[in-house]
């Protein structure tokens, strides 16, 4: 019999021979498990570890037909194997439990499972799991012929978002406004993505990344829910798995911001790729990546484009230029020239009105998906900061007024702040929209970002002019950002006595991002010793990224607002995470942070 | 034949496993997944949990010993516990993990030892007395096959 023989008559006999990867951590279930599907005439490899069942998925996305997996485990939460799953390699997966509760079941269909068995599981149940591999096959099959998504709001939101910007904290309208934005610029982007022919593997791009993070600033990084957030995309053959997939990324990646304060890596990523894109950010000083970000669609689209999952950062850069880059730049004013200028007022609403009309706050927007990130617990997110929008103008934060101080809280050079600031802007726009004076650069780290946030943040003419307005800046960023970074959003709010490192403080407590905050103390400050609180940065402690903020932004006079600030408000940024393994402490310039940061991002893409 | 008597003596074992309520109809799936490729299967499953369980055990033990409880991490390593303890059937057992998971999501310390307490009785007995089916099972021999010498 030759080979193909054998092989398609395994494929006749389907669902004989179906090959079915079985993980689960308790060796009992598993033997047992595993024997049931021997029974029922599928090929089975059984793995305790699910780490080591994604390896296998991955080395041939071919060799499984379907997964079935406990749960509770150990190494990794199952609905997030489960989301990998989904996500990369568009397999059936089964979750299986002890635990029957509606809320899990429930979780386990959100998140994408096409089946929840409850154990002990019975023969029964596993003869019929075969359908479900058919039925993914059928799906995909339909999904070829594009997912049309009717997104009557989309136009609408938009439309409506453009006129609020100015003013309205309608953060959704913000959102949607980026998004049109966004979509204008990108539409290239959306075509790209990969037609959702059979196995749809979606590609992060820098556009749909800032979508992304636009939609879940908007939604606020607390209620983002994937549904909602594919609503508001309106990205046509995405699906929900998509969304949550990456959602679960881009938190984590808030996460690892905050702890990793790697402006430079905000930047970096923002740039464009994770790896190198930390390193561009840095060159785009402020001003010079103002001018270039505004207005520049492809430095933004550049800038998010490289950013591969983590290009959250890239995205920010381009807008970045706030600060991100390089932020040496004295270009910290820049960014009050790239903001639109015009609003540097205060006002949140200014900062709104960055957004729309500032490309400057595309920043900002970027930096809610740093948050987002943060949700997503991956630090592969950094970019996602990037993502913020680039749109040239600070619109760090999309709409939410809150920026209206536009403090570019982190903007000091580091890129990361750009970021993270955007994430936060965005949240702090959004959520905040309240007392942040606008986020102000979140993420702008430049020193001189922070007078570029200022602009961004139209909080205030501070940003205005030049650093020392974007001391005060700064917080809203920080505002927002931690907002978005669910991390004490109240903090935020707070931070904003100090002005400068309010802003920060604020920020740097709510991002959860790890990396996020700290960065926005830096770039703020960078020339600016607006932040001079920035020393403080290390007494904050578990931020880690502090040190390496204060460090990098020492460039300037910039003393690392952000850990000044954070101490004082005791935010202290996002959240101590403890994820000091991100940003080395002593990170002594952006680029060490951009490069810690993106070996966090790295790391986290590995998973 | 002498493997009459013993077989006819283990399947009262079996059936007195049942009655009184030691093991349900999971084990029956597990003894149905027996065959000629998988001879041994139940002694092997039920074997394999009593070793990979008894880590759990000794973690809830050690868990207890540390006050205040955790009682989070107690219900924790409980559902892992009860998980297996389904899976092959074990129904005393599983009865007394769920009424400790009862106590632990009360916060009920004292009610969380107590129960504890009764799991480990039962856990015991099962395994002895599994232990002396299996003992049973083997010396009766395979139902197909011939007789080995003893």
């Amino acid at each position: 019999m030759t080979v193909e023989q054998i092989v398609s008559e395994g494929k006749d006999q389907f669902p004989i021979g179906m090959r079915v990867l079985a993980v689960d951590d308790d060796p009992t279930c598993l033997l047992l498990l595993g024997t049931l599907l021997r029974r029922c005439q599928y090929h089975v490899t059984t793995t305790s570890q699910a780490k080591t069942a994604l390896k296998m998925l991955r080395e041939n996305k071919n060799k499984f037909d379907l997964v079935i997996s406990d749960v509770h485990m150990p190494d990794m939460d199952g609905f997030k194997l489960l989301e990998h799953v989904g996500l990369e390699m568009d397999l059936p997966v089964i979750m299986l439990s002890a635990n029957g509760d509606t809320k899990l079941v429930m979780k386990g269909i959100t998140h994408g499972a096409c089946d929840y068995l409850l154990k002990p599981v019975r023969i029964e149940e596993l003869q019929n799991i075969w359908q479900h591999v058919v039925r993914r096959k059928k799906k995909d099959r339909c999904n070829s012929g594009s997912k049309d998504k009717p997104h009557p709001d989309s136009g609408e939101a938009a439309g409506i978002g453009n006129v609020d910007n100015n003013g309205k904290l309608n953060k959704k309208r913000k959102d949607q406004n980026e998004d049109e934005d966004d979509e204008r610029d990108e539409n290239g982007h959306d075509n790209e993505d990969p037609s959702a022919q059979k196995k749809p593997r979606v590609v992060w791009s820098v556009e749909l990344h800032r979508k992304f993070v636009a939609a879940v600033n908007q939604l606020g990084i607390d209620k983002a829910v994937p549904k909602k957030i594919l609503e508001l995309m309106n990205v046509e053959k995405l699906t929900r798995e998509n969304v949550a997939s990456h959602l679960q990324k881009f938190r984590l990646y808030l996460k690892r911001i905050s702890c990793v304060a790697n402006q430079q890596a905000n930047m970096a990523a923002a740039l464009g790729t994770a790896d190198s894109a930390y390193l561009r950010m840095g060159s785009l000083n402020g001003l010079g990546n103002f001018h270039t970000l505004a207005g520049s669609d492809q430095l933004h689209n550049a800038a998010f484009r490289s950013f591969p999952p983590s290009g959250v950062l890239g995205r920010l850069n381009t807008p970045a230029g706030l600060g991100i880059r390089g932020l040496p730049s004295p270009g910290t004013i820049q960014l009050g020239h790239v903001q639109n200028s015009g609003n540097p007022t205060n006002d949140l609403s200014k900062l709104q009105s960055f957004v729309p009309g500032n490309h400057n706050t595309n920043i900002l927007q970027g930096m809610p998906m740093s948050l987002e990130l943060d949700r997503l617990q991956h630090n592969k997110n950094v970019g996602h900061i990037g993502e913020l929008p680039t749109t040239d103008s600070m619109t760090v934060f999309p709409g939410s007024g809150n920026l209206v101080d536009a403090r570019i809280t982190g903007f000091s050079n580091n890129q990361l702040l750009g970021v993270t600031s955007n994430s936060l802007m965005l949240e702090g726009s959004s959520q905040q929209a309240t007392s942040h004076t606008s986020v102000s650069a979140i993420g702008f780290q430049n020193g001189n970002a922070l007078s570029d946030f200022t602009s961004i943040a139209p909080a205030s003419n501070q940003l205005q002019d030049s650093k020392a307005g974007s001391q005060g800046q700064a917080s809203p960023i920080n505002c927002n950002a931690g907002q978005i970074i669910r991390s004490a959003p109240q903090e935020w709010n707070a931070p904003r006595k100090d002005a400068p490192y309010q802003s920060h403080a604020s920020i740097n407590s709510s991002i959860p991002i790890n990396g996020a905050m700290i960065q926005l103390g830096q770039c703020l400050d960078r020339n600016n010793s607006i932040f001079h609180r920035t020393t403080d940065l290390d007494s904050v402690g578990p931020l880690n990224f502090v040190d390496p903020l204060s460090i990098k932004h020492s460039e300037g006079d910039n003393s690392i607002m952000e850990p000044s600030v954070i101490e004082k408000e005791g935010y202290l940024m996002f959240q101590p995470r403890p994820h000091g393994s991100h940003v080395p402490d002593n990170i002594g310039s952006l680029e060490d942070l951009a490069s810690a940061m993106m070996k966090q991002a790295d790391a986290t893409v590995i998973l | 034949m002498e493997r009459n008597p013993m077989r006819r003596q283990l399947a009262i074992m079996r059936q007195s496993l049942f009655d009184q309520g030691h093991v349900d109809e999971q084990f029956v799936q597990l003894e149905e997944l027996q065959d000629d490729a998988n001879p041994n299967f139940v002694e092997e499953v039920v074997t394999l949990y009593y070793r990979d369980s008894a880590r759990i055990i000794l973690n809830i033990e050690q868990a207890l010993e540390r006050k205040p409880f955790d009682f989070r991490k107690l219900d924790a390593y409980m559902h892992q516990f009860k998980g297996s303890s389904s899976s092959i059937g074990a129904k005393k057992v599983k009865a007394e993990s769920t009424l400790f998971r009862e106590y632990c999501k009360s916060g009920n310390g004292e009610g969380c030892m107590r129960s504890f307490q009764q799991l480990k009785k039962e856990y015991a007995t099962l395994r002895k007395k599994l232990g002396t089916y299996f003992q049973l099972a083997r010396q009766a021999g395979p139902v197909e096959t011939a007789s080995r010498p003893k």
